[in-house]
C-alpha cells in the first residue's frame, strides 16, 4: 500500500500532498454498527491515523449495578451485546455464583449451553448479514434473516422474549423447556447445517467479495494478543485461544467440538472462522439435546438459589448456626449472603471474551461492577487494523470485528 | 503459585499481601514499580502472562486505606492461569506508572480508568476522557460521585440543551402546510382556539 502512494505522490509531486484531509465517520452511519464515531486523517485516500470516539451509548451499567442487588443486575446484563444477551446473562451468573460458591443442577447447565449456542448462531447470522450488507452484497442479508427469525421464535417460546431474555438467574435457570421447543430445536439442528452452504455459494467464490476481504486488515498472532483481541477476531490470526477449550466452564469439557481456527489473520480468515463456529455451535446443541434426555424432570435451579430479595447492607451480627451464610432480610424468608471478595470471570460469547469483575463487601449488592466488553477492546484496535489501508477497506475491517455499541459505551 | 514464589524471589520489597479470593490468586503490590513486575510476567518464559485480560480499578471509600487500588487480570494462554495484581494508589496522590509499553491493550483501559476514577498514568500517550464528554465535572465512578443530580450542578450541555427545546417549542413548525390541505397532525384542541379567535 505505502509503494502505490509513494508512486502517486512522485506522479502528481509532493507540495500538493502536504495538508492531510479530515473526515469525521459517524456516528450516525449506517456501516459503523451503532453509534460508533470514527475522526480519520486522510492522505488521498489512505488512512494515516483513526481515532475512534465512544460514548454515545453510555448508559452508567456499572454504577447502576452497584446500587441494583446481584439478582437484579441480571437485566442490565441484557443490554449488553442485545443480540446474544443469553450468553451475557449466563456470563454474569457464572461470576455470582463463583463468588458466592453456589453449584448449579446439571439440567441447568445443559439448558445455559443450549441458550448460549443459539445465541452464538443468531449473533453470527446478524454479523453476516450486516458484513455482506456493508460490502455490498444484499442477498445475504435477507437469508440470515430469515433463520435468525426461526432461532428468535424459538426464544420467544422459551422465555417470552426476543431479544432481552432474562433467562438464566443466579443458581440455574427460570424455566425448564417445553417438549414442542426440544422438538423444535431439533428441527432445527436438522435443517441448520444445510442453509451454511447457501450463505456460502453465495459469497464464497465472490469475485467482489474475495477481492474487498483477502489481505484487509492483516494482523499478526502476536500483535493481536498485545492488542487484546480475544474470540473469532483472535482465532483468526492463528491464535488457539478459545474459552470454551482454554478454561472450560459450565459443561463444555464433555461436549465433543473444534475450536475454529484459521491462519490469514485478514477479514476474509475471520469471516471464515465464525462460518466453521456456527457449524460447531450447531453439533453443540444437538449433543446437550442428547443429554437433556438423560436428566429428565430434574431441578433447573438450586435450591439454595438467591431470589430477588437480598440484604442491601451487611449484616452486622451474624446468624447462628445452623445456616451460617444465611440471615433474615423479611421474616421467614431466608436469603444467602455474598462472602468477602472478589472474582474474575472470563465466558466465550459470539464477540470475544466477556469478563465480569465483581467485588463483594459482603453486602447484598456488588461494591463494584465491572465489565470487560469485547466489543470496547476491539474498538481500541481500530487504529491498527486500518492504518495505511484505503477509506473504504475501514467498513470491512470494522465488520470483521464484530462490535456491538451497547456493549461498548456500557 | 509459581508466579507468586518467583515475585517474591524478585521483588522482595515491593509486595504487600498475597492470598486466593475464590479460588483466584491474587497478589496485591506497592505502586512505585508496577511496570517492572508486570514486565517481569509478561516476558519470563515459564509464567508468560501474555494477555492482559482486564485492567480496572476499585474505589475503597470509607472501607481501606489507601483510597484506590489499580487491578490488573492477567491471564496466561499457554499455562491457562489467572494471576491478578493489585497496586495500592492513595487519594492524595492518585497517580500510577502506565503499562501501555508493555500491553497496547492498556490505552484504553487505562483512559477509561482516568475518565470514571480520575486516576493519573504517568506516561501515557493520550490521556483524555473516553466515555464521558469532555466537560464532566467529576469522574463517575468514584463512591462519592451522585448517581444523579437535578439543578445546579447538572451536566452543562444538558441544561443547554432543555434551554433550546423550550426555545423551539415556541415556534410553529407546521406553517408549511400548503392552503386548502388539512392538517392531520393538528390537535382537536387547537381547531377549538382557532375558532374562538375567529368568532371574536
Amino acid at each position: 500500500m505505502p509503494q502505490a502512494l509513494e508512486i502517486i505522490k512522485k506522479q502528481i509531486g509532493e507540495d500538493e500532498w502536504d495538508e492531510p484531509y479530515y473526515v469525521n465517520m459517524g456516528p450516525q452511519h449506517p456501516a459503523t454498527h451503532g453509534v460508533l464515531r470514527l475522526f480519520l486523517e486522510l492522505d488521498g485516500e489512505y488512512i494515516t491515523h483513526c481515532d475512534p470516539i465512544i460514548g454515545y451509548l453510555h448508559r452508567g451499567i456499572e454504577k447502576l449495578g452497584e446500587t441494583f442487588t446481584y439478582s437484579q443486575n441480571i437485566v442490565l446484563t441484557d443490554r449488553l451485546d442485545y443480540i446474544a444477551s443469553a450468553a451475557n446473562n449466563v456470563g454474569y451468573c457464572l461470576a455470582v455464583e463463583k463468588l458466592m460458591g453456589l453449584e448449579v443442577p446439571r439440567r441447568a447447565q445443559i439448558l445455559r449451553v443450549i441458550v448460549c449456542e443459539m445465541a452464538r448462531i443468531a449473533s453470527h447470522l446478524l454479523w453476516l448479514a450486516t458484513h455482506a450488507l456493508d460490502i455490498g452484497a444484499m442477498t445475504v442479508f435477507l437469508y440470515c434473516f430469515r433463520d435468525r427469525e426461526w432461532l428468535l421464535n424459538i426464544y420467544e417460546e422459551i422465555c417470552g422474549a426476543r431479544l432481552t431474555h432474562t433467562y438464566p438467574c443466579i443458581g440455574g435457570v427460570r424455566l425448564d423447556f417445553t417438549p414442542h421447543i426440544i422438538e423444535e430445536l431439533y428441527k432445527f439442528t436438522e435443517e441448520f447445517p444445510n442453509r451454511i452452504p447457501e450463505y456460502e455459494t453465495l459469497i464464497d467464490v465472490n469475485r467482489i467479495w474475495l477481492k474487498r476481504t483477502k489481505g484487509v486488515g492483516v494482523i499478526s498472532g502476536e500483535k493481536a494478543v498485545n492488542l487484546g483481541l480475544t474470540g473469532p477476531s483472535l482465532r483468526g490470526s492463528g491464535v488457539r485461544y478459545d474459552l470454551r477449550k482454554t478454561v472450560p466452564y459450565l459443561i463444555y469439557d464433555e461436549l465433543d467440538f473444534e475450536m475454529a481456527v484459521e491462519y490469514e489473520g485478514d477479514v476474509y480468515a475471520r469471516y471464515r472462522v465464525r462460518m466453521k463456529e456456527m457449524r460447531e455451535s450447531n453439533k453443540i446443541i444437538r449433543q446437550c439435546l442428547d443429554k437433556l434426555a438423560e436428566c429428565e424432570g430434574e431441578p433447573v435451579i438450586a435450591e439454595n438459589a438467591p431470589g430477588l430479595f437480598m440484604p442491601f447492607d451487611k449484616p452486622k451480627r451474624p446468624q447462628a448456626a445452623p445456616h451460617p451464610k444465611k440471615v433474615y432480610l423479611i421474616k421467614g424468608v431466608e436469603v444467602p449472603v455474598v462472602p468477602e471478595g472478589d472474582v474474575y470471570v472470563a465466558t466465550e460469547v459470539p464477540k470475544g471474551e466477556l469478563g465480569f469483575y465483581l467485588v463483594s463487601d459482603g453486602a447484598g449488592h456488588p461494591w463494584r461492577m465491572r465489565i470487560r466488553a469485547p466489543s470496547f477492546v476491539h474498538i481500541s484496535a481500530i487504529p491498527d487494523l486500518c492504518k495505511g489501508q484505503m477509506v473504504a477497506d475501514i467498513i470491512a475491517v470494522i465488520g470483521s470485528i464484530d462490535i456491538v455499541l451497547g456493549e461498548c459505551d456500557r | 503459585m509459581l508466579a507468586i514464589e518467583m515475585l517474591k524471589e524478585n521483588f522482595p520489597d515491593e509486595i504487600i499481601e498475597e492470598g486466593e479470593s475464590a479460588g483466584q490468586p491474587y497478589v496485591v503490590v506497592k505502586k512505585e514499580k508496577i511496570v517492572e513486575i508486570l514486565k517481569f510476567l509478561h516476558e519470563k518464559p515459564e509464567l508468560l502472562f501474555d494477555h492482559l485480560a482486564d485492567l480496572t480499578a476499585v474505589d475503597w471509600l470509607g472501607k481501606k486505606t489507601p483510597r484506590f487500588e489499580v487491578v490488573y487480570n492477567l491471564f496466561s494462554i499457554r499455562n491457562r492461569e489467572l494471576l491478578r495484581v493489585k497496586a495500592q494508589v492513595s487519594e492524595e496522590d492518585p497517580r500510577i506508572d502506565s503499562v501501555t509499553s508493555v500491553w497496547k491493550v492498556a490505552n484504553w483501559f487505562e483512559r477509561e480508568v482516568y475518565d470514571m476514577f480520575g486516576i493519573i498514568f504517568n506516561g501515557h500517550p493520550d490521556l483524555r476522557r473516553l466515555i464521558m464528554p469532555e466537560n464532566w465535572q467529576g469522574h463517575p465512578l468514584r463512591k462519592d460521585h451522585p448517581l444523579a443530580v437535578e439543578g445546579e450542578s447538572e451536566w452543562q450541555d444538558y441544561k443547554e440543551l432543555k434551554e433550546r427545546v423550550r426555545e423551539f417549542a415556541q415556534y410553529d413548525w407546521y406553517h408549511r402546510i400548503p392552503q386548502g390541505q388539512k392538517d392531520v397532525t393538528e390537535s382537536p384542541a387547537g381547531e377549538q382556539e382557532e375558532t374562538n379567535a375567529t368568532s371574536a
